[in-house]
């Protein structure tokens, strides 16, 4: 290789794309204070390490993220590899995200895939970068570089501390000219390396710290720039209207009246009704005075009482076996025992702090905005682009904060909406769900019935597990907005619906001699618009599968007269499995029992339980401590401990205090939520129908122990812990009051008609 | 349109609205303001949350008729002497938010609670916030930060 020629090449002659355009009275996020970089940019392409980073006149970092961080601190694990790998200081790096203008789409937020796969491309261009700049310190000061060492930036000469020179002298304000191999893959999985290998976890000093988060600051002394707060000049406040039953279409439309209202508008578009006004008070009064004549729509829903029996009885749309091994029917039939329960898993709502938002600002000759906190905004900038019959390279996706998202919210509708309403009114409108639809109308984490046997030989050994699930599709509609027909606008307008049917089975080393693990999906209740229609939330399935899974395997160790943990001890043929079980029951100070114990002072019924879970190579076991009120039949889940294992550890800090959230919001789920319908709609239509865990009910101590693996690359970690959440707690409540609660939530009235 | 005269973080404002206007639209969209956000509007959640002559109220479900004479306080104006409140300052010591969205509810009602009760214990702050609701779940990072802020 002619290395002269290659040198000269490492810089970028010329570029074309601006990196940020700045709008009026729009501040993008907190994010965007990093140093504006760089003026002229080359086009994004995933094979090109200025898609990725960049080094700031400064000497500072910029970063192009295309994962997105929510409030749990994903940018600054992502700041923390770059830097690692860089040789600079980790508050040296920026981390530019949810901009179409500057990053590729990396899938936003999805799949606990921030570190696991975004750290792993970053980290790899990270190291890339080290690499050529290190080679033109060498060409600049003539030195060999295995001569050459990097600190905060600075190159240089090993023993000769005078000769040195900087990253900002060496590329500083202009843009890498370097390839990268990319794997081919956009969003989620897409993949980068270079030349380069990046280092060894003997030589980090940057990643395993509990470096704290950037925007909580922010946040608590009220800078942090909302979705909520994003006013172009001239913007309208939009309002959706939507039906009272499901299924409803408007018929007529009174637009007198509105009349009275200054400013009010009307966009009617197919089934598409909506309202918007110059003030926001008055599109919400618009939004409750229109009058409109709607179908008499029948939709004949089941109820979420009878929503279980309507899926046994469902014709289903798909089977997929997903694991099936040893000679399972010969097991069952040389059974000397058989163990057999079914479970049920509700509808549950995202139901995010603030109801969906965003604003469009439709503009067909020039550049059209989607302002979005959707936690794919490449995503929505696409589904804004199709709505609108545009070029996608004619829309600019911008993510501006939310009220937090757990996956596929109600925020990709709000967008589609906006855009609709901007391009019928010509000015920019925001659109802000109120809190009705919120919860009635977001997309739902799927109902589901589950079926667990086991065969037991003449020992007590288990010889076979059978796990089956009949269940609604997790994605009646894609987990992202991309495609009008995967939006209530877009099928509202009349696109061509597409479903996909899929659901998941539980994740474990259970080492049985047969296994089979199978899930039947069933139509969706109602095709079109439905406000039970199902996406992704926080770990698709994953609850209520191992709700199932890890709840049956309790039944399991106590119909073979085992103790819970050593039953999984017994049985689990992961050593990182066993040792996350052995963890996580240590520290909870677990006392070995073959049945409930029923341990009670007064009213209160005290006890504990286990469930474990895998999730795509990180494995977690919770113990789960409860207070039972025989009285009234409330559960307080009071301790939880945590043991998880995601290989390497980024930040052990912020990691904990994310499981930590998931231990909450699990409990809440378990504990509280179900999403409550009639024969018509959706009645859970606020918080007093959608009760979650309140601050009376907060855990009184939550104890997390990481166990970290530095030579294995980091898997997932946003969401494997809430998997095991709902099992334990149940497991639990078994404990303390014999009682097998095999149907979620486990409310009052239902721990209180178990143990009557 | 009837005028109303609003005094939010110690300034007196004038603002035209709907007599029946819930204060949140008078601050987030006559004033500018951003902090207080919409969260239900029907008094469940607290994410609009503000003192009104030291109490903390839902100013999504509060008229703008009936603020007559009365002090309002938001996020942005419990901030003294250019530092931030206590309150705040062990929200951020705690890296309490995630999303961040509810926090107005949160540091509102525990800046009211400290003031009439400046050593709660655990059982008497869990009392007063109950009712505010966070949905990413940091209700043990919150219950530590008022710990450490009632002990500043």
């Amino acid at each position: 290789m002619n290395i002269q020629t290659h040198r000269r090449g490492f810089i970028a002659a010329t570029g074309s794309l601006i990196v940020s355009v700045a709008l009026p009275g729009v501040v993008v996020s907190a994010q965007a204070r990093a140093p504006a970089a760089l003026d002229k940019r080359p086009a994004l392409d995933p094979s090109k390490l200025a898609s990725y980073l960049s080094v700031n006149a400064d000497g500072t970092i910029n970063v192009y993220l295309g994962k997105l961080d929510m409030g749990q601190g994903t940018d600054v694990g992502i700041a923390q590899m770059v830097a690692e790998e860089l040789d600079v200081a980790v508050d040296q790096v920026h981390i530019l995200q949810g901009d179409t203008n500057t990053s590729l789409n990396m899938g936003g937020a999805t799949g606990s895939s921030g570190i696991w796969k975004g750290g792993a491309a970053l980290r790899n261009a990270a190291a890339e970068a080290r690499r050529i700049l290190v080679e033109m310190a060498s060409d600049k000061l003539a030195v060999p570089a295995e001569k050459l060492a990097v600190e905060n930036g600075v190159v240089s000469v090993q023993g000769a501390a005078g000769t040195n020179v900087t990253y900002a002298q060496l590329i500083g304000g202009k843009w890498f000219d370097v390839p990268l191999e990319w794997n081919k893959q956009i969003g989620i999985m897409l993949g980068v390396k270079g030349e380069a290998k990046p280092k060894s976890p003997s030589q980090y000093k940057v990643v395993g710290k509990s470096i704290r988060r950037r925007d909580v600051a922010d946040k608590v002394l009220g800078n942090m720039e909302y979705a909520v707060d994003v006013k172009p000049a001239g913007m309208l406040h939009g309002r959706v209207v939507l039906p009272p039953v499901a299924g409803a279409t408007p018929v007529s439309v009174d637009d007198a009246s509105i009349q009275a209202i200054p400013g009010a508008r009307i966009v009617h578009q197919g089934d598409f009704l909506s309202v918007a006004a110059p003030r926001e008070w008055d599109a919400i009064k618009a939004r409750k005075a229109l009058k409109v004549t709607w179908s008499d729509a029948k939709p004949a829903l089941p109820g979420n009482a009878g929503v279980y029996d309507w899926i046994r009885k469902a014709t289903p749309n798909k089977r997929s076996v997903e694991v099936d091994t040893g000679e399972l029917d010969k097991a069952f039939a040389d059974a000397a025992k058989i163990v057999e329960a079914s479970y049920e898993w509700p509808f549950q709502s995202h139901a995010s702090m603030g109801p969906g938002v965003a604003v469009v600002d439709y503009r067909p000759e020039e550049i059209t905005t989607v302002w979005t906190p959707t936690q794919k905004p490449h995503f929505a900038r696409e589904g804004v682009a199709n709505i609108l019959g545009l070029p996608i390279d004619k829309v600019h996706g911008l993510y501006v904060m939310g009220a937090g998202s757990y996956g596929r919210n109600d925020s990709g509708d709000a967008a589609m909406a906006a855009a609709l309403m901007s391009k019928a009114l010509g000015k920019p409108v925001r659109v802000q769900h109120m809190r009705d639809e919120g919860h009635a109308w977001d997309p739902k984490n799927p109902a589901s019935v589950h079926v667990s046997r086991a065969a037991v030989d003449k020992d007590g050994n288990v010889t076979a597990w059978h796990f089956e699930t009949k269940a609604f599709s997790r994605l009646d509609v894609d987990s992202n907005e991309s495609q009008p027909a995967h939006t209530l606008p877009g099928q509202m307008t009349g696109a061509a619906l597409k479903y996909t049917a899929a659901f998941g089975v539980p994740e474990e080393s259970y080492g049985f001699a047969a296994k089979r693990k199978a899930w039947e999906t069933v139509p969706p209740i109602l095709e079109r618009s439905s406000p039970l229609r199902s996406s992704h939330m926080r770990d698709p399935t994953g609850p209520q599968v191992h709700f199932a899974s890890e709840s049956f395997m309790d039944e399991l160790a106590y119909a073979t007269n085992t103790d819970p943990v050593a039953f999984r001890l017994k049985y689990l043929k992961d050593p990182r499995d066993h040792a996350v079980v052995k963890a996580a029951s240590e520290k909870a100070g677990w006392t070995p029992r073959t049945g409930a114990r029923k341990q009670k002072q007064g009213d209160i019924a005290v006890g504990q339980g286990i469930a474990f879970s895998q999730r795509a190579g990180t494995r977690v076991a919770v113990v789960s401590e409860v207070e039972v009120n025989t009285k009234t039949g409330k559960v307080w889940c009071k301790r939880f401990v945590c043991a998880h294992d995601c290989g390497q550890i980024i930040n052990p800090g912020l990691l904990t205090m994310g499981i930590e959230g998931n231990m909450v919001q699990g409990a809440s789920r378990a504990v509280w939520e179900e999403t409550k319908f009639d024969d018509k709609m959706v009645t859970s239509v606020d918080w007093v129908t959608y009760p979650i865990l309140d601050m009376k009910e907060a855990p009184a101590s939550i104890e997390v122990v990481l166990i970290d693996h530095p030579e294995i690359e980091p898997t997932g970690a946003g969401e494997p812990s809430m998997r095991p959440v709902a099992a334990a707690v149940a497991n639990a409540i078994f404990d303390a009051t014999g009682v097998r609660l095999r149907q979620a939530p486990f409310t009052p009235e239902r721990v209180k008609a178990g143990m009557a | 349109m009837p005028k109303f005269e609003l005094n939010v973080d110690g300034k007196p404002h004038a603002i035209d609205a709907d007599a029946d206007m819930p204060l949140l639209y008078a601050l987030r969209d006559d004033l500018g303001l951003k902090n207080p956000r919409f969260g239900c509007g029907l008094a469940q959640c607290g994410a609009c949350t503000v003192l009104i002559d030291g109490e903390p109220q839902r100013s999504c479900s509060i008229p703008v008729e009936s603020l007559k004479g009365k002090k309002i306080v938001t996020l942005a104006g419990i901030e003294k002497d250019g530092k931030p409140h206590k309150v705040q300052a062990a929200f951020i010591e705690e890296q309490v938010p995630q999303c961040g969205y509810c926090l107005n509810g949160w540091v509102m009602t525990s800046v009211a609670l400290l003031e009439k009760n400046p050593r709660p214990n655990d059982a008497q702050i869990r009392d007063a916030l109950s009712g505010l609701k966070c949905r990413c779940g940091t209700h043990v990072a919150i219950l530590r930060a008022v710990k450490r802020a009632a002990m500043a």
